[in-house]
């Protein structure tokens, strides 16, 4: 067990260090910040005064050993554009995004359970049709598209909901979160719905099989045989069993909620990172870029060990696989 | 007529299986139905479109923002409305789903073309190879494809070229672990035994051999990559990372469009995205009933 947890461990480490490279050679070695940095009319001399505040005229491997050694200090960088230190920046705006998502993801496994649940009972029945096309239906939107429909629908239209903006914030238990006044939680109910769409999708279809693959097994058979409610059977006995899969891949979809948070928040204006990546793509500001995609890409990182352990302790093949 | 059509269908092959499976639900008939002529469209639209929404010389200001189905100043009805300078948005759309299809076939098929090599290159040699494979494999399929295209995009930066080379780098993936996970078993039938008996070359074993018996696979992965190619594209674009607006996409229309929702002209935004959701809807339809009809644990 030890043996795998440090391997795995490892392995990590070498794939965020080789992403490292990668964002940082791509990122540095391709686009000039100079010329969006600089004004229009500024002479040679001022241009070489900042290339030379920003370390831009070093050798590409000592811009490297130089941004890993600040790295490991917490220092990525300070930002072209805001003038701050790129990850405090990060830092700022995390909480948003990650109050976002963890609704999404509540409202995907509130809404896709059940569903999935039932239309895994009764297959073929016109309500497992139903949920079943809707699940495609659910895939197929484009997340996009789909926050603009809500967009036109509720804010539009029927002016129910606003559409940009994160509304007040306030505190519960300490952390500060749009939850606490109904203003927040207005508006936080699209974008979540946006971000969450996919997952329902998901979750009904993985709820749905679980289920179907589950039933006929002689351990439910011998459930019923003692003579246990149907409810029981279900609720206890089957979803117990269809929930190890699903806790894994919920596990592993928080991190893609993160990153499908950048369309979110673009069509809705949430103040997360999401928002300020793609906004630093489009101004080339570098420092930022790299510190978020290394800091998504740790999270990546850490989710999928964590993942990989868990799944380890309950389910030994892996574990036994991983040794061979 | 219908059930007479299936009956002459042969389904010994992988072919006749697939036509067979689409056939035999309607919901799919119709969804394949859709994406041919959807196809069509995208392939003739240069002849099909009232206007060339790109010509500016074709295009009147004056005809601005007319809703759908308003006539233009010189006649002309405008069935999807215009857009901000006056262009057909018909046009306009299929103009976009020319350029959306065109990106996600090609992106898809190379995908298809890198992911089956490797994936059969991993199943048929095995050892270190496999290892070395199929690591990077669960190594790209760990991250989500928006967030790797994303990444490979703000270093590549914008361009057709760069959309389809973000997309095969993120999808090739899926190809791989299908195709070897086919290929390890057909490895070890007795047709192969008796091809290295016969001394064929490696090449000549994995391809013409191997490969005709792991397509069924790859068909159904194809069909649901190309539209996750298409809905990709579409939002990188609409993120303004994707294709530039020399080339406007579905996505591209889309984001467009929305600035102007708020001023009540909906349409822009609106009719692109349906034919963005109807295309990528049917073959998802038409991909979910192939897997089922070609999953030969799920045969009847």
């Amino acid at each position: 067990m030890m043996a795998f947890i440090i391997r795995r461990f490892i392995q990590s480490l070498v794939v965020l260090l080789f992403t490292s490279v990668i964002v940082f050679l791509g990122v540095y070695a391709i686009g000039d910040p100079i010329e969006i940095l600089v004004p229009a009319d500024a002479t040679q001399a001022e241009i070489a005064q900042a290339v030379h505040s920003l370390g831009l005229d070093l050798p590409l491997y000592q811009q490297y050993l130089k941004f890993l050694g600040n790295a490991l200090h917490g220092d990525l960088g300070t930002s072209f554009v805001f003038n701050q230190p790129s990850i405090q920046l990060i830092l700022q705006r995390l909480p948003a995004t990650l109050e976002l998502a963890c609704v999404a993801l509540l409202l995907s496994l509130v809404i896709g359970l059940p569903l999935g649940l039932l239309a895994g009972l009764k297959p073929d029945s016109t309500f497992d049709r139903v949920v079943m096309t809707g699940s495609i239906l659910g895939f197929s939107l484009p997340n996009f598209w789909q926050g603009i429909m809500l967009v036109l629908i509720f804010s539009v239209t029927l002016g129910w909901l606003p559409s940009t903006g994160r509304g007040p914030v306030g505190e519960i238990f300490g952390i500060t979160t749009g939850l606490a006044s109904w203003e927040g939680i207005k508006h936080l109910i699209l974008p979540a719905l946006n971000l969450a769409l996919f997952k329902i999708a998901l979750i009904v279809r993985l709820t749905r099989s679980g289920v179907r693959e589950t039933m006929p097994l002689d351990y439910v058979r011998f459930a019923r045989a003692k003579g246990l409610r149907e409810s029981r059977v279900i609720l206890v006995h089957v979803l117990k069993n269809i929930m190890i899969p699903i806790v894994t891949v919920v596990g592993m979809e928080f991190g893609s909620l993160i990153a499908f948070a950048t369309v979110t928040e673009t069509i809705f204006a949430w103040p997360g990172v999401g928002k300020l990546i793609i906004d630093s793509i489009m101004k080339l500001d570098r420092p930022v870029v790299v510190a978020y995609l290394l800091i998504v890409v740790t999270l990546f990182i850490v989710l999928n060990l964590v993942v990989d352990i868990i799944y380890s302790l309950l389910d030994p093949r892996v574990r036994l696989g991983g040794a061979s | 007529m219908k059930a007479a059509l299936l009956q002459r269908i042969n389904r010994d092959t992988t072919f006749g299986q697939a036509v067979y499976g689409v056939l035999e639900s309607r919901m799919a008939c119709i969804a394949g139905i859709v994406c041919v002529l959807l196809l069509l469209i995208a392939a003739f639209a240069p002849w099909l479109s009232p206007q060339n929404p790109y010509d500016l010389a074709s295009l009147s200001i004056l005809d601005g923002r007319l809703s759908p189905g308003e006539a233009g100043i010189d006649g002309n009805i405008y069935w999807a409305g215009t857009d901000g300078q006056g262009r057909d948005m018909l046009s306009a759309m299929m103009y976009g789903l020319r350029t959306s299809i065109g990106v996600g076939l090609l992106s898809g098929l190379f995908a298809m073309a890198v992911g089956t090599t490797l994936g059969l290159i991993a199943g048929y040699f095995g050892g270190w190879i496999d290892t070395l494979i199929m690591r990077v494999v669960d190594l790209m399929l760990g991250f989500p494809t928006i967030l790797v295209a994303l990444m490979l995009l703000a270093i590549m930066g914008q361009g057709v070229d760069k959309v389809i080379l973000a997309l095969v780098i993120v999808q090739w993936a899926y190809f791989a672990r299908a195709v070897r996970a086919t290929a390890v078993v057909e490895r070890r039938k007795e047709y192969m035994e008796a091809a290295l008996c016969l001394g064929l070359s490696h090449r000549r074993a994995l391809f013409s051999q191997l490969l005709p018996n792991c397509i069924p696979p790859v068909i159904v992965i194809a069909l649901i990559q190309i539209a996750n190619a298409i809905a990709a594209e579409a939002t990188l674009s609409f993120l303004g990372i994707g294709l530039p607006v020399t080339e406007p996409s579905l996505g591209l229309l889309i984001a467009n469009g929305y600035q102007q929702m708020f001023a009540g002209h909906y349409w822009i935004s609106v009719f692109p995205g349906l034919l963005l959701l109807i295309l990528v809807f049917s073959m998802n339809i038409v991909g979910d009933r192939l897997r089922e009809a070609l999953n030969p644990r799920l045969q009847k």
